[in-house]
């Protein structure tokens, strides 16, 4: 009787495997490392070039010559090789592997650590560093050590003012930042029949903040007409009686809005304690929070009044985008004075696109709110799209109502 | 493998951002990183790097998959890094480039001489001695060989 991870890797937990990679991607920023390591290695093929992914979002378009020239290189790479390739505008390497690329029981790796988001489709979805990445544009596989499993049991429905993220910053606290260190988590239980896949994305997005290796979901009638939408014919998979590590229970009932105060992920609070904290910037986006579903959320609320302070939407992805303008919630959140930015990572980063100053306090969807990652003496909350959204029309931290149509 | 230098001191859940700033790594300067190591933290260490093994607390090199976090540790002359536990991307990344990387919770004082021997799984701070779960052959001939890089190089 395995967990997921066990049966897509093949072996129990404990064990040392080679495997075949099915997806590996890198984006502009690990994608030139990667290319240099490749290079010393003196291979001049790759393994498997239809299973190579370059994906263009840190820092696009790019803000100076220097990220201009390394863009260059990694741009004529990927084409002379035959690549797929992604261009500045297309959106997030973790958004557009999921819309339609990545597939249920499938091996994926991704030269960023946040690839454990497509664990949402029930893929064994993991992050690895540029030379590993390299070694595998040459072998077309990898080692990994098959991980134990800790499992995420959610009961019940939110409740109207939570939402995904605020379940995810919840298990994320309870399980510490590094609380699932070279283990999977798998989110299992009735709960998780009423997620929607953009939901599950997100609560598979933070894995990594716990220190996981991957966030798995099984696949699902959910994952099945998501992928139905790009043209895929899948199967969901069935959860076998198996020994977890550690089991978390949560009811999704008794989530709240919470934030994370800086400069930890997992020191997290309810919105309650802290409403009425000043804000200079919100940002709405990025590989966890910038999904359709998302600026719908956000629209919903601010739609038809204005925001207090500099509101900046990234787009997860070029598609996320066409949509948000076909259905009218563009113009929503340009009337109500947002800054909308390209598809990509936006100032998540901190490299371009709304970094911070000196003592200014951001409230961010993304997943990270270390030291200066926004811009140096900069701080970051972490929080949803709903409490994002009420807190860019006060103008400080503000606890979201209950979110209707 | 063996590795030796004094010991510098420093906390838990030390992140990949800390270790080297995401303003600094749209560059193929890898002395840029290095000179930049631990800026947020302290910035009149970077130059204190050389000949020092880190011995930390737990969650070593969590958060981004930037492998210049340990490429800018080994660039500034790092011998190695301690800790009772790593985040596996940067443990795997450190492996990969050559920078000796021990699973230990052990006491620091700063300065105390270290030496330890992967292989063996023995490590000594001062007068302290600790066995180590010893890293596995293929490990050992990674980091002999310099990293990944040139243990492949070895093998054509
Ligand atoms: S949006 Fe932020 S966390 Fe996600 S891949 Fe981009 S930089 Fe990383």
């Amino acid at each position: 009787m395995s967990t997921l991870s066990e049966k897509i890797l093949g072996a129990q937990a404990g064990s040392y495997v080679d495997c075949r990679v099915d997806r590996a991607y890198v984006h502009d920023g690990t994608g030139v490392l990667t290319l240099d390591a490749w290079k010393s290695m003196q291979a001049d093929t790759l393994a498997r070039p239809d299973r190579v992914y370059v994906l263009f979002d840190h820092i696009v378009p790019a803000n100076n010559s220097v990220t201009a020239g390394l863009q260059h290189d990694l741009r004529l790479f990927a084409r002379e090789k035959g690549l797929s390739f992604t261009d500045v505008g297309e959106g997030i390497c973790h958004q557009l592997m999921g819309e339609g690329i990545a597939l249920p029981g499938e091996i994926v790796v991704g030269a960023d650590s946040h690839t454990c988001t497509l664990g949402a489709f029930g893929a064994f979805a993991t992050g690895v560093g540029a030379t590993d990445m390299a070694a595998i544009w040459v072998e077309g596989g990898t080692w990994f050590r098959v991980p134990e499993t800790i499992a995420v049991n959610l009961a019940g429905s939110f409740s109207g003012r939570a939402e995904a993220k605020d379940l995810a910053l919840t298990y994320v606290g309870r399980l510490s930042m590094d609380g699932a260190t070279y283990r999977a988590l798998e989110f299992v239980g009735e709960g998780v029949t009423t997620l929607s896949m953009d939901s599950r994305l997100t609560l598979s997005n933070l894995a990594v903040e716990t220190g996981a290796k991957a966030g798995l979901f099984y696949s699902d009638d959910v994952t099945c007409n998501y992928l139905k939408e790009y043209g895929h014919k899948v199967h969901p998979q069935h959860p076998d009686e198996c020994s977890y590590l550690r089991e978390l229970y949560i009811d999704l009932e008794d989530v709240v809005p919470v934030v994370a105060i800086p400069p930890r992920v997992d020191t997290i609070k309810p919105v309650a304690d802290l409403e009425g904290m000043p804000l200079d910037q919100v940002f709405l986006g990025t590989c966890t929070n910038g999904r359709f579903e998302d600026l719908d959320r956000f629209a919903r609320i601010i739609r038809g009044k204005k925001v207090k302070i500099r509101t900046l939407v990234a787009p997860a992805s070029r598609n996320v985008l066409v949509r948000a303008t076909e259905s009218g919630i563009l113009q929503d959140l340009l009337m109500a004075g947002c800054t909308v930015l390209p598809p990509g990572c936006g100032p998540c980063l901190g490299a371009h696109q709304g970094v911070l100053g000196e003592g200014e306090v951001c409230l961010s969807t993304a997943n990270r709110n270390f030291r200066n990652r926004m811009g140096v003496g900069g701080e970051i909350y972490l929080a949803s799209v709903a409490t994002a959204a009420a807190s860019a029309l006060s103008g400080s931290l503000a606890c979201p109502k209950e979110v209707t149509g | 493998m063996r590795i030796e230098g004094t010991a510098l001191c420093m906390g838990p859940d030390i992140d990949t951002d800390i270790i080297i700033a995401g303003r600094y790594l749209r560059t193929r300067d890898r002395t840029e990183w290095a000179r930049h190591a631990f800026e947020d933290l302290d910035p009149s260490l970077a130059p204190r790097l050389e000949g020092r093994v880190i011995i930390a607390g737990k969650n070593f090199g969590c958060g981004s998959s930037r492998e210049q976090a340990a490429i800018a540790l080994k660039e500034s002359g790092v011998k190695g890094v301690v800790a009772p536990s790593f985040a596996r991307i940067f443990f795997r990344n450190a492996i990969n480039i050559g920078l000796p990387v021990v699973e230990c919770d052990c006491t620091c004082r700063a300065g105390e001489p270290v030496t330890a021997d992967l292989g063996e799984g023995i490590i000594t701070i001062g007068e302290r001695s600790y066995r180590i779960r010893p890293l596995s052959p293929r490990m050992v001939e990674i980091l002999s060989a310099g990293g990944l890089v040139e243990y492949w190089r070895g093998r054509r």
